[in-house]
This record gives structure tokens, sequence and C-alpha cells, in this order.
């Protein structure tokens, strides 16, 4: 996995609250048993309609979204299924970070093992955000901050190894096989 | 010791390492149940980095989600139509093969929905901690086990080294007190707490539900209402063991035997928390207070008692934009709603006793014309014990349709699904845009309401037909 430090981009903004991860990705697209390509049917059902146009006034159809790696989103965005095709999907389609009042813990957990940063920031960032689709904004991981369009500058909460992990490119897995002396420890114990 | 609630003994139990301000810690997990949808990329790793599965005695494979309920797709006879899912299960059934995992195959006598088949076969014990590449893997913590879903990297690092990162939860008690009140279900009873605390009220936490509501429920009812825990947002939900709990799991094929079951009962019996332990936040819910539920939006919570109206919410565009999905109107009754379809499955209540009460429902009714009732029974051995007991001919004599078990239309991506615009009365567990196909329209309520609905082809109250 790739190190981020910082993430500078202009938002798309999706101020629905409870978006859940069969908005994100629905679950027709959950056969694939690869990683790969899920960005095409990223919010499949809001992006085009039954004949699979594009619908023009969605937000991710519009010429500005194009190239946008920051999405702010309503509260509790992630909810439901634990399908990680979510984020794998926002990662492929280029997010690189998600802004909410709440994140989901499932969604948040599996998006901080996909390089995509889940950011919670209070109502009044929120509000500023959701204000101004569109304007630039940038994340600076090893501050944990979130720098707003005017520059105000907000610091969010970031689990501290999973931000370690995302800082230095580091998989949670390497991690967890260097436990394997723990782990046969734990198993012997258990055995006793 | 210090009073320890019934989550902090099962956490600590299964500290490999514990937590520090740098590091999450690493917990140790008993039963790895996996299925076809979750897993594939998380093999693709292991292949990548030529690792072994760990423990493949402690995981346990089903195929429910993408496979089909259709008979003849099922057994062979003509090919799954899906072609993309009949792929999905072949390379399952390869992954299991070359990493040594039990698979319950698609013709296996025991095969099901992943959170039927772990307590049917008594995989499912308190005190253990159980894991799947699934959200309502919290049904499971109706046994008192820690049991929550994760996502298909965490499956890879438990299939690697049956340990995942995790940091500690906080707790949350809901506590349930009364009686239920007649046609008034577990399901009901979980759509009223979701309903109270909202669908992120348990974010960060485990549930534990408590109460002489919740002591009185069966176990299945227990799982129904801890299946629905993550609804709330909850990693977990938790009832802790008693009675009821051994009685379900004495003889069951996978649980301990013999003098090994007395002695496992004998641990079992410290588990539940200890009466001075405290719980981060407490809620309480009366349990007289409940009517049979329903949802009209397109979240759990988004529910109302079954007599009553489509709230009126002027100014809430989250609730505006429920409705015009829905085709509802703030202020129109639930009650003769018209509905096309009816579903009885999915792993928050496909169980026996789901489908005998549904059926006791149905007595000599016949399913409304223009109303298609699926009936999906959650296992296998489920379907048997059901057709051993005439439930089958109760529902195709009705006009039913009577599945082979699996995910079915909970989540439209195995054939089964509801057509665009069409409403359908579910007793599964999620009523999200488009979750039982592109456009449906889902009405979330329990086998009873759902089955009094199919006889009157319109959205219908439960007690009017209980005899």
């Amino acid at each position: 996995m790739d190190p981020i430090r910082t993430i500078r981009s202009r938002t798309v903004v999706m101020p629905r609250a409870n978006i859940d991860t069969d908005q994100i990705m629905p679950a027709r697209f959950l056969t694939t048993t690869t990683r790969e390509g899920l960005g095409e049917h990223l919010f499949a059902d809001w992006r085009y309609d039954a004949a699979g146009k594009a619908i023009a006034e969605f937000v991710l159809n519009r010429p500005e979204a194009a190239g946008c790696q920051i999405l702010v989103a309503g509260r509790n965005f992630g909810c439901g299924s634990s399908r990680e095709h979510a984020p794998w999907g926002l990662y492929d389609y280029g997010f690189r970070a998600v802004v909410s009042t709440e994140i989901a813990d499932i969604f948040r957990s599996n998006a901080l093992k996909n390089g995509l940063v889940p950011v919670v920031v209070d109502e009044a960032t929120h509000a500023a955000l959701l204000a101004q689709p569109g304007a630039e904004a940038s994340i600076d991981l090893e501050r944990s901050s979130l720098t707003l369009p005017g520059g105000r500058e907000v610091r969010f909460p970031i689990e501290s190894f999973a931000r370690y992990c995302l800082l230095n490119g580091v998989d949670q897995t390497s991690y967890l096989l260097s436990k394997q002396a723990a782990i046969d420890e734990f198993e012997r114990r258990m055995k006793a | 010791m210090s009073a320890r609630t019934l989550f902090e003994k099962l956490w600590q139990a299964h500290e490999v390492v514990p937590e520090t301000p740098d590091t999450p810690a690493v917990l140790y997990v008993d039963l790895h149940l996996t299925h076809e949808v979750t897993s594939p990329q998380a093999f693709a790793t292991l292949r990548a980095r030529r690792l072994k599965v760990r423990r493949p005695d402690r995981t346990v494979a089903t195929l429910d989600h993408s496979t089909p309920t259709d008979r003849d797709q099922l057994f062979g006879k003509v090919p799954i139509r899906m072609e993309s899912a009949a792929r999905q299960i072949r390379e399952f059934e390869s992954n299991c093969a070359e990493f040594g995992i039990e698979l319950l195959g698609l013709t296996h006598a025991q095969r099901g929905i992943v959170h039927i088949i772990g307590p049917e076969l008594g995989l499912t014990q308190p005190g253990k901690t159980i894991v799947c590449g699934d959200s309502h893997t919290s049904t499971h913590g109706a046994f008192g086990a820690l049991a929550f879903g994760i996502g298909t990297t965490e499956v890879g690092h438990v299939l690697a080294t049956q340990c995942l990162l995790q940091r500690k939860p906080s707790t949350l008690a809901v506590n349930v007190e009364g009686e239920l009140d007649r046609g008034v279900t577990a399901k009901d009873l979980v759509l009223a707490i979701i309903h109270e605390l909202g669908v992120s009220g348990g974010t960060g936490s485990v549930i534990e539900y408590r109460g002489g509501t919740i002591r009185r429920l069966s176990m299945e009812e227990r799982m129904t209402v801890c299946n629905m825990s993550i609804e709330a947002g909850a990693r977990a939900g938790l009832v802790a063991p008693d009675e009821t709990t051994f009685a379900y799991l004495e003889g069951r094929p996978r649980a301990p035997q013999g003098a090994a079951f007395e002695r496992a009962v004998d641990a079992w019996r410290r588990l539940p928390t200890d009466p001075d332990a405290t719980f981060d936040r407490e809620v309480v819910i009366e349990a007289a207070a409940i009517a049979p539920m329903i949802t009209y939006g397109t979240n759990p919570g988004m529910s109302v008692p079954i007599t009553g109206t489509v709230p009126v919410r002027s100014g809430d565009g989250v609730h505006a934009k429920a409705l015009e999905y829905m085709g509802l109107t703030a202020g129109q009754p639930m009650l003769g709603q018209r509905v096309e379809f009816v579903f009885l499955g999915s792993c928050t209540n496909a169980r026996l006793s789901d489908l005998r009460e549904a059926a006791r429902i149905l007595g000599g009714h016949k399913v409304a014309t223009g109303v298609r009732f699926i009936v999906v029974p959650g296992s296998q051995q489920i379907k048997r014990q059901a057709e051993a007991e005439g439930l089958d001919r109760v529902f195709i004599d009705a006009g039913a349709e009577w599945r082979e078990s699996g995910c079915s239309m909970c989540l439209g991506m195995n054939g089964d699904v509801v057509a665009r615009g069409a409403y359908c009365v579910s007793t599964s567990n999620r009523n999200f845009e488009g979750r039982q196909g592109v456009g449906a329209r889902t009405l979330l309520a329990s086998p009873i309401t759902a089955t009094a609905s199919a006889i009157a082809g319109r959205i219908a109250d439960p007690r009017g037909f209980l005899s």
C-alpha cells in the first residue's frame, strides 16, 4: 500500500444522512471475486437510470466531480452491510477521504485498511463543507487535520495504529503475522 | 477482581495482546464462519503471500448469499442462472478445498444461512468469539458469544492468524421490562428498539439486551433481536446465557457432549454480567407499550406501529426522500397499503418457530390474488423439519412458493428479487433503497404480519388473524 500523507482536492458533497453500503455498492455487483473495477458501479442506482444512462443531476455525473478525492457526506455514512466492496469502489473511483459527522463502525474499519481516510468532524465544520460544494479542502494525516476552504484548520480523531499504517504504507496483515509467538502462546494456554 | 459486564469477560478472555494507546488489541477468534461473497479476495491475498489458513478446524464455510433457492439450480439439474454467482460459488468451493476448510456445500444436508446454521449445529456457544464477513454476525450474541461482522481484509487476517486487531468498544445496556402483548413478536421488539436508539445510536458499542422480557424470550427470539443490533449501528448484541441457552444447545452435534457439556455449562454460568458492573450507557424499553411494527421508510429506524400513519415531518429532507422512494404519502395509514410481494425468510426470521407461526396465521386462508408469497427456510435442516410437520403443504396449498434455504430476497443478489416499484412486506432486516432489487419498496415486519398481509393483499394487522 502506498503511504498517504496529504490529500488536497475539491470536494464532492452528498448531504444525505445514513448513506448505506447498499447504495454505495448494490449487492448485485458483489458476485465479483476481485477488488478491481468496482468504481464503475459506485452508487450505481443513483448514478444510472433503468436503461443504464447516466442521470445528469446526480453529483458524480457532473463535470466538476471529475478528479475530486474528498467526499463530504451526511451523518452516519457507510451504515449497513459489512461489504468491503463499498470502500473498494470509492477508492477505485478516485476518492481518498470521506468526511462526515459520523461514520459507521465496519465501514470505517474497512476504509482504513484500503487507503480511504475516514474523517469525522463537528457539526459546524460539516455545515461549512456542505455549504461549499467543490471548494478546495486539504487533509494532513500527520497532523490529523482538515483545512477548510477558508484556511481554518480542524483536528479530527483517527485510530493511532491505523494512522501509522496509512502514513507508512504498512499493511495490518504483516503486523498481525509478527504476533505469531504471542498467538502460539495464547493457544497453548487455551489448551491447558 | 472488580465487577465486570458479560462483554468485558468475553473481551478479556480473548486478548492475545491487550491494547495500548499506540496499538489495538490482538483479539483471538474462536470460530470463523465464512461464505462465498466476502471471502474470495481474502483467499487471493493468502495465495499471493503464500500463507496458510492457521486454524481450518476453527473455520466453517457455507453457501448462502449468491446461492440460488431454486431446487433445480441448487441441485444441478439446470445450470445456475446467474453466471457471475455460479462462478463465485465454484471459486469458493475450490478455495475451501485448497485451504482445507470444511464446506457445507450446495447439496449438503446441513447447508443454510450462515447465522442460522451456526446455532443450529451447536457451533455457536456462550463465551466464544465469533466473526464472519457479514454484519448480521451479531445474531450469535444471543448465546452470550461476542460475535460481530468484519470486512474482507479482516477475513484474511482471521484466516492467516486466527486473530483480529480491535479497539475495545463501549457498552450499552438495553433493559426491556414487561410483557409483550399478543401478536407482538421479537421482531416488533427489535424494530421498536432501533426506532428508540436510532440507526446510529449504537455506533461504537456492544449492546447487552437485559431485563425480564429478554429472559423470557426463546433462543430463536433472542437471535432475532441480536441479529438486528447492527441496524442500530452497534458492533454486536449480547444476551447473557441461561437455562434457555443451555437447553437449546444440549445434544446439538457440534456442542460439547456428556460430561464435557456439564463442564461447559459450569463455565458458561460464570459469564453473565456481575450485579455491580456498570455500562457506559443504559436505556429502558417498556415491552407492554410495543405494538406490531412496520417500516415505512428506507432505513430500519423508520418504523411505526402497524395501526399508525406515515409520519408527517415537514422540512426533513431525509424523510421526504424516503417517502418519495417508497411512493407513500405523509399521514396515510399503513394498514390497507397494497402489496405485491411477501418474503418470509432471512437470518432474522427464517427459523422453524417463524415458519410455524406463519403457518398458523395462514390456516386455511389463501394468498391474495396478485401477491407473490415466497417462503425460504433458513437452512436445509429447518426445511426438512418443516416438511415433516406438514408446514410446506400449508404454504403451498395457500399459493406460496416453498424454496430451498439461502439469503434469497433479503439482498437481491441470487436471482430472487422484488420487481421495480413493487411493495414487499419482508421479514428480513433492511429496507434500504434497492436492497431487494432495483426500485423495490421494502416494508419490514414480523413473520405473522407478513403472512397476514399476504392473505389480505394489503398491509394487515396480524392480531386480526390470531385465533
